[in-house]
């Protein structure tokens, strides 16, 4: 980044921003990622 | 079961009531949005926060969290035995969320850039942010939680079907988000350690509101119940009604269980920062009400009606729980904020604001009403019944 | 009012080569931030206050503020401690120290933060602290939240509660747009006893201490804004104790983004953490309803299998009893038959041998028995 950081407040508003986005994709990838691991289990019968 | 009974005169004590309020909630909303918040409140420059804030956000987001509680208590712990409370909450939680959002409306100065932080100018060191963004969520999430109620109403047979699938995601989303924008709201105060009293201000004020909003959900399920059994009873399935004492016991014990925890972890903290010497203040006096009179109280009542299974006992109790967290909210937010400024620059509100609080309650009920008696939630649909 | 001009000019010419980046700023996780080194601030020696309220009417003027109810040379409005509001956005306020014949004043504004609480609250980002030190404030994105309000430790901004339509914060700027026009803040430049003076920060903060030094006695020994919540631009120096002239003494060091920082850092925590857990604790719930559905099962199939078998038992009992019963009928029927057989025939018998000869009992031949 060539934009320099002077104060806490532009610091943490760099880090919150790619955190706030990361929270979302880590959302997305643990439901992916457990129907990747549940995928091949027995299915529950519900008659 | 009984649906709504449409040849029954609308003209009960209730509905007329109810009317009287909603008539002079809209009164109260052409003049605030005309006139401006100057008019209509007692809010100024040392108080920027009133009841809008105090109450209807920071009680009404507690208060909605049963919802979360009961789908987390049935879905993921298992408690097969709290189904039937399941659905009553949820519709709670979304209703009470959805007002929250329109009440909040009332409190800003320019309502319809609201979404302005989510999609334009993302303010993310602010913990607001933070508040906002979940809310919104969840509010989705609950809605979405809430729509089978709706669907089997209208008959969608497959859209329904498809969004119970969605049951445990939403519900592990819902928790976790309610985590978040519960504890947020007590970190929005984190900012202000100058204007907060010791014995309330504390860098664990998240861990506390957290704590608090289950008690606030346990709390609320089981006395709004006690209101649903008396009002709606006729609503009610065999299953819920079979399953309503089970639901009243065992979340009483859980309430005071948890409050036991909450006490403890306030006297820690209080130890923690040395601040046991307020006591002997004025404030010291009020927050010994707060914590001996509503904490400890309904923890000992609860497990009192438990031990002795006495029902009466808990729905005391949750009485008790629900005005505890209410006290514990206008305390942060009102009482024990600016404490330092003398007597005569404090905010007390104005009539129109306690009306528009008492609409936007007494709105929330009348919809509740509405749904309970016609949509699936205090009993199970007949063409539904799902293996669980 | 030369020496003014003189630093105004100087000013001036480094504020165009202060906004470039000069050199990265070293952000140490746990460092503190340099902060822009060149930005301005304003020093406020209350020893030299007058109250006259100059400052007060420059402000109104320079940003055309609506004509207060009364006017700025009245100075029975100083018999009221005031604070700023939507129209005034610095107040000039008369305390009486304990100790002192006369009275001091002081002038309150926003104090330009470091670390400014209202740009870390603000959740549409209305809130920037400028290179030149400033920290401003843009209306047009502002959802009127007023949250800014509660973060403020200077309870500076205040709010236009009586606009229905388009109500803003209303704040001190420190004249930001004159800065660009290397102008001096209104207030600075009209105050007749120099007790505000413009300068680098940096500057200002040596000035204070040189001063403090050079009067031993007429000076409080301490820079208030030097540190308080971080340091804020507008410092301020006095001859009695701040908290006499309504100056919170206890605000601390600690700037407002780093109270927040905590919990901020655990929102990310909770969502990283949470749905592990959860999901954990339905998969253990799943798997036990399993463990008891199978042991119920084989205890069903068990009871079963075992009731089964002792119906098996029963049967067969039952079955081996029927047999013998059945035999030992047989047995006796035959036995009846042959009895009667034996009678029948012993009888015959007898009544054969009747009509020939009484001669001998015959007892009968001894014929087959059963």
């Amino acid at each position: 980044m060539d934009q320099a950081i002077y104060t806490l407040h532009e610091f943490m508003l760099h880090t919150k921003n790619w955190t706030y986005i990361l929270m979302g994709v880590t959302l997305l990838v643990y439901v992916g990622y457990w129907l990747f691991l549940t995928g091949r289990d027995e299915k529950i019968r519900k008659y | 079961m009984q649906h709504a009974n449409t040849n029954k005169s609308l003209m009960t004590p209730g509905n007329i009531i109810t009317g009287i309020i909603l008539v002079m909630g809209l009164v109260l909303t052409v003049l605030r949005f005309t006139k401006g918040i100057g008019a209509v409140s007692n809010l100024d420059d040392n108080n920027p926060w009133g009841i809008w804030i105090g109450f209807d956000l920071l009680c009404g987001v507690a208060l909605a969290a049963g919802g979360y509680v009961t789908s987390a208590s049935c879905y993921l712990f298992g408690m097969k035995r709290y189904h039937s409370a399941v659905r009553p909450a949820i519709t709670t939680a979304f209703l009470g969320y959805f007002f929250v959002v329109v009440a909040l409306n009332y409190d800003l100065g320019h309502p319809l850039r609201l979404p302005y932080p989510l999609v334009y100018s993302q303010g993310t060191t602010s913990l607001l942010f933070e508040v906002g963004l979940c809310v919104a969520t969840y509010l989705t999430v609950l809605f979405v939680e809430w729509s089978p109620a709706a669907l089997e109403w209208l008959g969608l047979r497959k859209i329904r079907n498809v969004v119970v699938k969605l049951t445990l995601v939403l519900t592990i989303f819902g928790v976790v988000l309610s985590t978040l924008h519960q504890s947020s709201l007590g970190a929005l105060f984190l900012i202000a350690p100058s204007k907060l009293h010791p014995l309330w201000y504390s860098s664990f004020l998240p861990v506390f509101f957290f704590i608090s909003s289950m008690v606030a959900g346990l709390s609320m399920v089981i006395f709004e119940g006690s209101l649903a059994h008396k009002g709606m009873h006729h609503m009610m399935d065999e299953t819920h009604l079979k399953e309503a004492d089970g639901v009243v016991f065992g979340f009483g014990k859980a309430a005071s269980f948890v409050l036991a925890g909450y006490f403890m972890i306030k006297v820690i903290d209080v130890t923690m920062d040395n601040d046991w010497h307020y006591l002997a203040t004025g404030y010291g006096a009020w927050w010994l009400v707060e914590m001996l009179g509503f904490v400890a109280l309904p923890s000992f009542l609860y497990a009192l009606g438990v031990r002795e299974k006495r029902i009466g006992v808990i729905r005391f109790a949750s009485v008790l729980g629900v005005l505890g967290i209410v006290m514990n909210r206008f305390n942060v937010c009102l009482v024990a904020f600016n404490w330092q400024l003398p007597a005569d620059q404090r905010y007390f509100p104005h009539w129109m604001e306690i009306g528009i609080s008492v609409f936007i309650v007494t709105s929330i009920i009348t919809v509740y009403r509405f749904i309970a008696s016609r949509m699936p939630v205090l009993y199970e649909h007949p063409d539904y019944k799902d293996a669980h | 009012m030369d020496r003014r001009r003189f630093l105004t000019l100087l000013g001036s010419a480094g504020l165009t080569a202060t906004v470039a980046t000069t050199g990265t700023a070293k952000a140490a996780s746990t460092g503190t931030f340099p902060g822009y080194k060149d930005s301005y601030g304003v020093l406020h020696d209350t020893t030299r206050c007058i109250g006259c309220r100059k400052c007060e009417q420059a402000c109104n003027e320079v940003n055309k503020l609506p004509a207060p109810k009364a006017k700025f040379d009245d100075l029975t409005v100083l018999e009221k401690t005031r604070r700023t509001d939507a129209d005034s956005w610095t107040v000039v306020n008369r305390y009486n120290a304990a100790g002192l014949d006369h009275p001091v004043f002081r002038k309150q504004q926003c104090n330009h933060c470091l670390e400014p609480a209202c740009a870390s609250a603000c959740f549409v980002k209305a809130f920037t602290k400028n290179p030149d030190g400033s920290v401003t404030y843009d209306g047009s994105l502002c959802v009127g939240c007023r949250y800014c309000m509660v973060a403020c430790p200077f309870n500076v901004p205040a709010f236009q509660y009586a606009e229905a339509f388009d109500p803003l914060i209303q704040k001190c700027t420190m004249c930001h747009p004159r800065l660009a026009e290397g102008k001096l803040p209104g207030c600075v430049e009209i105050c007749p006893k120099e007790a505000l003076t413009f300068g680098r920060r940096k500057d200002l903060v040596r000035i204070a201490h040189d001063r403090i030094r050079q009067n031993p006695g007429r000076y409080i020994d301490h820079v208030y804004g030097e540190q308080e919540m971080g340091g804020t631009a507008w410092m301020y120096i006095s001859g009695v104790p701040f908290s006499a002239t309504g100056m919170n003494e206890e605000l601390g060091t600690k700037s407002a983004p780093e109270y927040t920082a905590g919990a901020l850092g655990a929102v990310p925590m909770v969502v990283g953490i949470w749905p592990i857990l959860l999901t954990g604790a339905y998969a253990i719930t799943k798997r036990k309803e399993k463990i008891a559905a199978e042991e119920q099962a084989e205890a069903v199939k068990q009871a079963v299998a075992a009731s089964r078998a002792e119906a098996d038992d029963k049967l067969k009992a039952a079955l081996a009893k029927a047999d013998k019963d059945k035999e030992a009928a047989v047995t006796r029927e035959v036995k009846k038959a042959v009895d009667e057989a034996r009678k029948t025939f012993e009888e015959e018998l007898a009544a054969k041998e009747q009509p020939e000869a009484p001669e001998g009992d015959d007892a009968g031949k001894p014929g087959e028995d059963a």
